[in-house]
Parts: structure tokens; sequence; C-alpha cells
């Protein structure tokens, strides 16, 4: 740079285009493009006019035929009479229910669990170091062989069924509760659901400046609870009480009626949850401890308590180590659920993949609609993460 | 398991360009022969405790490599369940399928295979506990019934309740032994599935006793082996080893007696004893290697599911057709 010659002379002459890196990087990439392209195309030929040669089904008319078999728990109308694509939704619709509620209490379960880790008393921190060896450990389909069995076993048989009230109902066949029904009314109960949750955000705002404002706390929590739950309750009278429930009772051999609650799905989540929290405590641990000291110490000599300094300032902080690890695990809780067809929990591999696939015979579309699934689903909550994780990282002032 | 299934699909159904397969030239070269059975259903197919598998779908195996290798013991058994075996076969994992198949139009047109006969005519019934205090089906509105996935069984049953105007929960198992423990630890009111299955399923439970099976039977289960559709000459010496062992019943040619046979004046033995290997591209032996090594179907029968056998199930349709049943084999001329 300091040559004064170097920097005098021309630019040296540009190379001729097939030396240029540039194009030459360009064209390579297109090369292999093309060949991919042409691999793919060569490969899905292939296998169509194989498959057509022995006498195999292909193409997705399937979709639209009459299934003829039922599922054991499914969250839209579905019986022998819908068709295959029906179970196709049937199934993403369950693996979804028990991937959502399975993150949620992994979650919770987790923070508990990394947090009683560090506490200074010796006898929790060596409880969660021994939950998170043991789960950790253990591959999870024995895991949820386990539970399944401990919550068949453990639980009475349906006639001895233990009953709260002769509305809720407690058995090996599940839990049953009184399922709700809507009656015409009850628009306005949902509007004034809606219309708590709206006002707790603007009381939460408004919270906020006040104290950046004044100093002043204001206990949002309660007041919000009052706003999304007292609200309701008094439009609910006022407008008449248009809900009513319809109670499960115990029938000849099992229980009808209410929503209920199947031993595959709670032993399910059971195994997702223990065995993921194992993982997410670990790194929930990580992340406290990757937060200097020094933070904690001036938290507390500014005279926050140590449960403020925790939420106030260590998690905030802890939460950016935290957070891409965290969907790791979130996505290995995903494509886990799909053992739940060893315990007879109808999710997408156990229905569209299994029962689906074995009556149709149409195994090629049918695996690649899963994975596309899969692949979708996991790309949506990485996604996610990413996003809450941009939001949560520092911002500098 | 499963996965390497699906490799195996994947990669068949990508790399193998020619279709003209020629299964008993590979059976021939590998010198054993790949068989799907199940993966344990005693009297039908089983590992005994010495790793041994018997039953009445392997004593077809057993035929069809008494036939073809000459020695009934070179079977390969690949244990499947019912999800999993459409695809081994499919995929080229197994040369043929022994277990408790049944039937139906849509597996033989649309997964491309070929049903090579029947070797047991069995119904789907019902077992349920005795406890339960139920003499028939008809009563078992909104039972929750254990079963398998990816059998006929599912959609029988679906047919069966909806018929009768009931409601039931179905609780889908992978495997037998999934669904007996379901059924077991009383997940279930009752457990379906064909009903010589039922019997043998009984049998695995700590006490045999406490259920029964119901005496309706809902559906036609005629079960055989299975063959890739597109190899008529392995399709046909499948089809033909079943049918010898039938035809040595009905002539009653048996393992003991084989021997003597040999030389019997009866035309009709004569044929089976002899002179139409060539046709099927076999060894003349291939009709006295079955006969010999595994025996007539009667005696398979008797030995695996029958009178000599814990599961005691007697003849019933499965009789030859000329003494009540309706197990028939054309002639073998
Ligand atoms: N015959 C029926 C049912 C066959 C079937 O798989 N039955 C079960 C009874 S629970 C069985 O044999 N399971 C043994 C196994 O999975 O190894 C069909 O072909 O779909």
């Amino acid at each position: 740079m300091s040559d004064p010659r170097h920097n005098s002379t021309e630019l040296p002459s540009k190379p001729p285009i097939w030396n240029d890196p540039k194009y030459r990087a360009l064209f390579f990439q297109a090369i292999l493009i093309a060949g991919l392209a042409f691999f793919g195309y060569t490969i899905i030929q292939n296998t169509l006019s194989n498959m057509e040669a022995r006498g195999i089904s292909t193409g997705f008319a399937f979709m639209s035929e009459k299934s003829g078999f039922d599922i054991l728990q499914s969250l839209i109308p579905f019986d022998s009479d819908s068709t295959y694509g029906k179970t196709f939704i049937v199934g993403i619709l369950n693996t979804l229910l028990v991937t959502g509620l399975g993150i949620i209490f992994a979650t919770i379960l987790g923070f508990i669990i990394g947090i009683a880790r560090l506490s200074n008393n010796w006898l929790i921190s060596r409880l969660a170091a021994v939950y998170i060896e043991t789960f950790r450990n253990i591959p999870l389909l024995i895991q949820l062989f386990f539970w399944y069995f401990v919550v068949l076993k453990s639980l009475p048989q349906v006639r001895n069924s233990i009953s709260f009230f002769d509305s809720v109902f407690l058995s090996n066949r599940g839990l049953y509760i009184p399922s709700p029904i809507f009656e015409n009314g009850f628009i306005y109960t949902g509007i004034a659901i809606l219309a708590g949750i709206i006002g707790s955000l603007i009381l939460k705002k408004w919270a906020r400046k006040r104290q950046e404002k004044t100093g002043q706390t204001f206990p949002v929590f309660l007041s919000s609870l009052g706003l999304i739950i007292l609200l309701p309750i008094i439009v609910l009278f006022l407008s008449g009480n248009p809900l009513s429930w319809e109670i499960p009772k115990l029938g000849r051999f099992n229980i009808q009626g209410g929503a209920s609650l199947i031993p595959e799905l709670f032993a399910l989540l059971l195994g997702l949850s223990i065995y993921t929290a194992a993982f997410i405590a670990e790194i929930v641990r990580s992340g406290i401890t990757a937060v200097s000291h020094g933070q904690t110490e001036a938290a507390l000599s500014v005279g926050l308590t140590p449960a403020q300094t925790l939420r106030l300032v260590v998690i905030p902080q802890a939460l950016r180590v935290i957070i891409p690890p965290l969907t790791s695990q979130y996505l290995n809780l995903f494509k886990n659920s799909s053992l739940a067809t060893a315990i007879g929990y109808p999710d997408l591999v156990a229905v569209f993949m299994g029962t689906t696939l074995n009556q149709t015979g149409q195994a090629v579309e049918i695996i690649a609609m899963t994975m596309a699934v899969y692949l979708t689903v996991s790309l949506l909550i990485s996604m996610f993460m990413n996003w809450y994780n941009a939001k949560m990282s520092l911002v500098e002032r | 398991m499963r996965k390497s299934v699906l490799l195996g699909l994947a990669t068949a159904a990508i790399f193998s360009s020619s279709v003209q397969a020629d299964t008993l030239e590979d059976v021939k070269k590998a010198g054993v022969l790949k068989c799907g059975v199940s993966t344990g259903l005693g009297g039908f197919s089983a590992a005994d405790d010495k790793g041994n598998w018997k039953g009445l779908d392997v004593d077809v195996c057993r035929a069809v490599a008494a036939a073809v290798l000459g020695d009934a013991s070179k079977v390969k058994y690949n244990p499947l369940t019912a999800k999993e075996r459409f695809t081994a076969l499919q995929s080229g994992e197994i040369d043929m399928l022994s277990r408790n198949t049944t039937w139906t139009l849509t597996r033989d047109a649309s997964l491309g295979l070929n049903f090579a006969g029947v070797n047991y005519y069995d119904g789907q019934g019902f077992m349920v506990t005795k406890a339960l205090g139920v003499d028939s089906a008809l009563k078992l509105d909104g039972a929750a019934v254990c079963i398998q996935a990816g059998t006929t069984t599912e959609l029988n049953l679906a047919d069966y309740f909806k018929a009768n105007n009931m409601k039931y929960k179905a609780i889908t198992f992978d495997t037998s032994d999934q669904t007996i423990k379901g059924f077991e630890s009383g997940r279930c009111d009752m457990l379906t599935s064909d009903q010589s299955q039922l019997y043998s399923l009984r049998i695995k439970l700590a006490k045999p006793d406490s259920a029964i099976v119901l005496p309706e039977v809902i559906s036609k289960e005629p079960l055989g082996p299975v063959v890739r559709q597109g190899d008529d000459k392995w399709f046909n010496i499948v089809k033909w080893s079943l049918n010898a062992m039938i035809n040595a019943e009905e002539m009653g040619v048996t393992s003991k007696n084989v021997d003597e046979m040999k030389t019997s004046k009866d035309p009709a033995i004569g044929r089976l004893m002899g002179g139409q290997g060539e046709k099927l591209g076999l060894d003349d032996s291939w009709s006295y290697n079955i006969i010999k090594q595994v025996g007539n179907y009667g005696e398979s029968f008797e030995r695996n599911v029958g009178t000599g056998s814990p599961l005691k199930i007697s003849r019933g349709l499965n009789a030859l057709w000329s003494k009540g049943g309706i197990m028939y084999a054309p002639p073998i001329r």
C-alpha cells in the first residue's frame, strides 16, 4: 500500500472470461445445479416407471378414497367414512398437539430443574443432577414403554374408576372430564375474553411506562388475571349462562361422553417432556453460569431480591445463550414424537405412514408427504425461535 | 428394521432398471430362501427357544426351499410386523411372504403382488375377558378394542360396528406383543384379530383361562403365501409347492410312506412323485423333497395348529373338500 509505484500503475488487464474466477465459479455452480436437477429427475422418473412396471399403484388419487378405519383420537370430526386425505390431517394435528404440549411442559420442567441444579441447597442441586443424569441416559423409547406401563398399571380399571363429583373420571382408559357445549349467546363471553386479553396487554404497556417515569410498580399480573378471567365470567352470567356441559358417565364397559385425555397421549407427553427437560435443564444451567457473577452482585447491591435478580437480570441475559440450543431441543422433541406409534398414540407416523400406507400400499408418496411435513414444521420452529432470539438479543442503546 | 425396509424400497425402486426379475435364479444362487414371517405367532410362525422357526406358515417356506434347493432347512426367516410385510416383499428384501396374510382385491391388484393360494381359511373374531360377562359381540357397544396396525382387522372392525350401529374405540399397536399387553393391562375390553390368531395370542396371556373367544366370525380371511407380481415362474413354484402338500394329503402320501409311494401303481400318485419338475423349472424330486422333509398339508396342520399342538384347532373349513372342508388344490397333471 505504501509503495507509490503500485498505486500509480493501471489495474491489471481483465483476464479472459474463462479465467475470471467469478465467472468460473458461477459456471461450475450452474453445472452442479443442473447435474443435481437431472439426477433428481431421473430418480423420480425411474421410480415411477419401475413401480408402474411392477403393478404398484402410483399417484395421489388415494387421498380422496374412503379410509374405512377409525382413529382413537382426532381433533377434527373423523370416522371410517372419511378419506385417506383426512387421515393425513388428523395425524398432523395429533403430532402437533403432543409436540406443542410437550414443548410447554419440557420448557417449564427444564427451567425448574436447571435452576434447581444451581441451587445453594446441596440436596436440591443433587436431586436435580440425579434427574438429569438418569433421564438423558436412558433411550427414550424405553422410557415411553415404561411410562405407558406405569400409567396403565397404576390407574384403576374402568369399573373402579376414581370419580370426582360423578363428573370427572380417572381410570386406565384415560381422564374423562365434562366437555363444554357452547350455545347461542356464548359469543359475548368470547368477546369478553378477547377484550380481557387486549386490555391486559395495554395495561402492561401503561404500567411499564409509569414505572419508567415514576419508579412505582403496578400489580399487572393480578389485574390481568382479573380482566381475563373475572370479566368473561361476569359477562357469561349476564348473558344468561349460554354454556352447558356434557358430563361423562360410566357406561356398560367404558366411560361415555365428555372430553377425554387418553392414556397414550398422557404417557407420550410424560415421556417426551421428562426426557427433553433433562437436556433443557443442562442448557439452562450453562446459560445461567455464562452470565457473569458481577451482574448478580450488582443487582443484589442495588436492592433487588434474589428472585427479582434471577427474573429481571440473570434470565434475560442467560436467554441469549439458552435460545439457540433450546431450538434444537424443541426440534428433537418434535421429531421424537414419532415414537408415538410404539405405544398406540395416533400421530402422523402411526396413522398415515402406518395404517394408511399399509392399506393403500403407496409407500413412496406417503413417505414423501410425511417427510415434507416434518421438514416444514421443523423449519417453522427454527424460524420462530430465530425470530425470538433476535428479539431477545442485546439491544444497544 | 423398518428403516432398512424403506431404504431397500428406495434403492430397489431407483436403481433396478430391469423388472425382468428371476427370483428362482436369485434363490438358487444365494442357496437360501428369504421368507417373510410374523414376529411370533405360535402355530403359524414362531421361533422356539433354540431359534428354530416352526408353524403352518413356516412350513410353506420350508416346502418352497425343499422344492427349489432340495433342503427344507435352507430358509432365512425375516420376522415382519403387519405394517412392514408388503414393503419388504415389494423391495426384494424377501423372496416370498408367508405370514397369515389375507388375500384381498386391493392387495392383489394395487400392491404389485400375487397371492399364491390359501393355506388357511380364517375369519375375524373377538376375544374378551371372562370377567366382562359378555357372550356375544353384539353386546360390545362402547367397548375399547386392541388391534394391530396395517391389518384387514382394522377395516373389518370399523365395518362391523358401523353395520350394527355400535360405537367403539380402537387402540392400534404395531406388534402383536404390544397388542396382547394392551389387552392384558385392561386398556381394552377386547382384542380382535383372525380367529386362529386369537387362540395363539391367548396362550401368551399370563392366565389364558381368563379370556374367551366369542362365537361371532365377522369376515372372510383366506390366508396365503404372497410373491411379487411380474415373475410368473416363481409364482408358479410357490403356488404348486403348496398345492403339492394339499394333493399329497388327498392321496394319502405322507412323510412316512413317501418312499413306498414312489413305486405306487396309481398314476395320479405317480405324477405327484415325478415327471412334473421340469415344467416348473425345478428338479424332478421337488415334490418328493417337500413331502419327505415337510410332510403333507394334513401333517403340517396337525403338528402346528391341530390336535398335536397347544392350539388344538379343529380342521373345520380347512379340512379337505372330500372331508367336509373347502381345502381344494387343482390336480397335478
Ligand atoms: N390376516 C390379517 C391380519 C394379520 C395379522 O397381522 N394379524 C396379527 C394378529 S394380532 C398378527 O399376526 N401379528 C403377528 C405379528 O405382528 O408378528 C391381514 O392380513 O391383515
